[in-house]
């Protein structure tokens, strides 16, 4: 005999929320015991998870402690991703030419690529003093350190992409009678659109990595100098409200990243995030 | 005056230097190919059947001898020659309809004459139902397919393949070479097969050369006078493979049961 339907449907329920709760398991171990940590006071430097709830409040809203920070969620966040995405959209203009000339052009990767590979290990943060020499202190020099952190990732991954095009899909676009420079935009190009995703992908997802760098450079707004100013000010609270819109702001912009691959992507298998 | 065959293949050789290797794939190669045909070429690996026909396709430039179509060098590529390979390689960011398109929308042809190319050859294949699917969606056979279409649809005058039901299921391959012994009959197409199937071999060729290893060369170029369609267990059917293998397995020295 056939289950009862009320079986049937709450195992089809259990079934579709069965990966939001597996994912939920470990934050909420992880806030526990935060919870037990703080309120058994094994650390008197560590706001309760209630306070920093209601910090947050009052970091978006205001009208509970009315400081500096009140209501201001929003300015740091806008300031933040207009440095996310602008340094990452410069990075991409770069990387991305950069890539394909190194990728198809022996030249280009002769004279290109020891040199890149020898500055890649710098990291973001040890350019920071010499950044604030170039660019000033502000906005310009929190644009580039992000614009350098997602550089690389974008710029590998485009070199990648194009160096692995099957040889076979050359020699079936010239049977088929397009050769030459024709192949760069039908074969080339399409070919390596995943590796270049990818390559876009991790370089936003090191963007908002690097934004606390990035703004540790002295501009006034923004949550990496939130952050910045939470520890100067040894508001710990501030310091964990900063961290946890950066982490859900992230998180939100990888996801429409992914969606808008899985569309652009649907011939290649491998590519559903 | 004698009719100019659509490949002449005159002593051809073809040499590969790897590392301080020199490697023998071909020597003195000599074949012609008359319109129409449908020539099986057959051997074990590295007699150099596959050489032989990227020389054909233009992918490879033999080390001597020459290679001609119609006459004249083949210097390259060429949409008058389309290749069947035996692992599809087909466009994977492309539906199956602008796989098969991309030949004529790569020479040019407005959009509306590229969509009714398009659409004799899909249904060629029988494939209307799968036009908007992309090549990871579909089985081996129906890959296999969209690449016969696509040479098709080019308008290639010589078919090459490359051993591509190598990688089908029995079941599969034995239809595709229905659809495509149907497919010749009917179009009047020139093909060049490459296969180490004896059977295949006989079941589709008017011809079929016989090529041996080390180094690779045409061992034998044997016309089958079999009527179609043939019959793979009938008498005459086993006669014809029994000779083949062994002229297959001649260089071996070894008395052959088929």
């Amino acid at each position: 005999m056939a289950p009862a339907p009320s079986l049937r449907s709450g195992r089809a329920i259990w079934r579709r929320l069965k990966p939001a709760a597996l994912a939920l398991i470990v934050p909420l171990v992880l806030l526990a015991f935060w919870q037990v940590a703080t309120t058994q006071q094994w650390t008197r430097l560590i706001p309760t998870p209630a306070q920093v709830g209601e910090y947050m409040v009052d970091f978006a809203w205001g009208g509970i402690y009315d400081d500096a920070y009140s209501a201001t969620l929003a300015t740091h966040l806008l300031a933040s991703m207009s440095r996310v995405y602008g340094g990452f959209a410069l990075a991409a203009i770069f990387a991305l030419p950069i890539g394909l000339l190194i990728g198809r052009i022996p030249t280009a990767r002769m004279l290109l690529d020891p040199f890149l590979q020898l500055m890649r290990p710098i990291p973001v943060t040890a350019w920071l003093p010499l950044s604030m020499i170039l660019f000033g202190l502000g906005a310009r020099s929190a644009f580039a350190l992000v614009c350098l952190g997602a550089f690389y990732p974008i710029l590998l991954n485009t070199v990648f992409g194009v160096r692995s095009v099957d040889p076979k899909l050359f020699e079936a676009a010239a049977m088929l009678g397009c050769k030459g420079n024709a192949q760069f935009y039908k074969v080339v190009l399409p070919a390596a659109v995943p590796s270049i995703f990818t390559g876009l992908r991790l370089g936003l997802g090191l963007a908002w990595f690097v934004i606390v760098v990035g703004e540790m450079t002295g501009v006034p707004e923004g949550l990496g100098a939130v952050i910045m100013d939470g520890r100067t000010l040894s508001r710990t609270e501030l310091v964990i409200c900063g961290m946890i819109v950066i982490g859900v702001a992230g998180y939100l912009s990888d996801r429409v990243v992914v969606a808008v691959g899985n569309r652009l992507l649907r011939w290649s298998p491998g590519n559903h995030g | 005056m004698a009719e100019i065959p659509i490949i002449d293949i005159k002593s051809v050789s073809k040499v590969f230097r790897l590392q301080d290797q020199t490697i023998h794939a071909l020597r003195d190669a000599s074949i012609t190919i008359r319109k129409g045909e449908f020539v099986c070429l057959i051997g074990a690996s590295g007699c150099g059947k596959s050489t032989l026909l990227r020389i054909m396709a233009g992918f490879e430039q033999p080390s001597a001898g020459e290679a001609l179509m119609w006459g004249k060098p083949i210097e390259g590529p060429d949409p008058s020659r389309g290749m069947v390979f035996q692992d599809y390689a087909l466009f994977p960011w492309l539906s199956v309809r602008d796989n098969i398109g991309f030949g004529p929308a790569a020479r040019g042809l407005p959009g509306a004459e590229v969509k009714s190319i398009v659409d004799r050859f899909i249904e060629l294949v029988g494939l209307q139902k799968f036009a908007t699917a992309y090549p990871h969606q579909l089985s081996g056979g129906m890959k296999q397919r969209v690449a016969i279409a696509r040479v098709l649809a080019n308008d290639a005058d010589l078919v090459l393949m490359d051993e591509p039901f190598g990688a089908l299921d029995a079941m599969t391959r034995e239809r595709l070479q229905d659809e495509l012994l149907e497919i010749w009959q009917r179009t009047g197409l020139t093909v060049v097969f490459v296969t180490h199937s004896v059977e295949e071999a006989i079941f589709l060729a008017g011809r079929v050369v016989v090529m041996t290893p080390g180094p690779g060369r045409i061992e034998s170029d044997n016309a089958l006078d079999l009527p179609r369609p043939r019959d793979v267990s009938s008498p005459e059917f086993n006669d014809i493979r029994r000779v083949l293998s062994a002229k297959l397995h001649s260089h071996h020295g070894k008395k052959v049961t088929a």
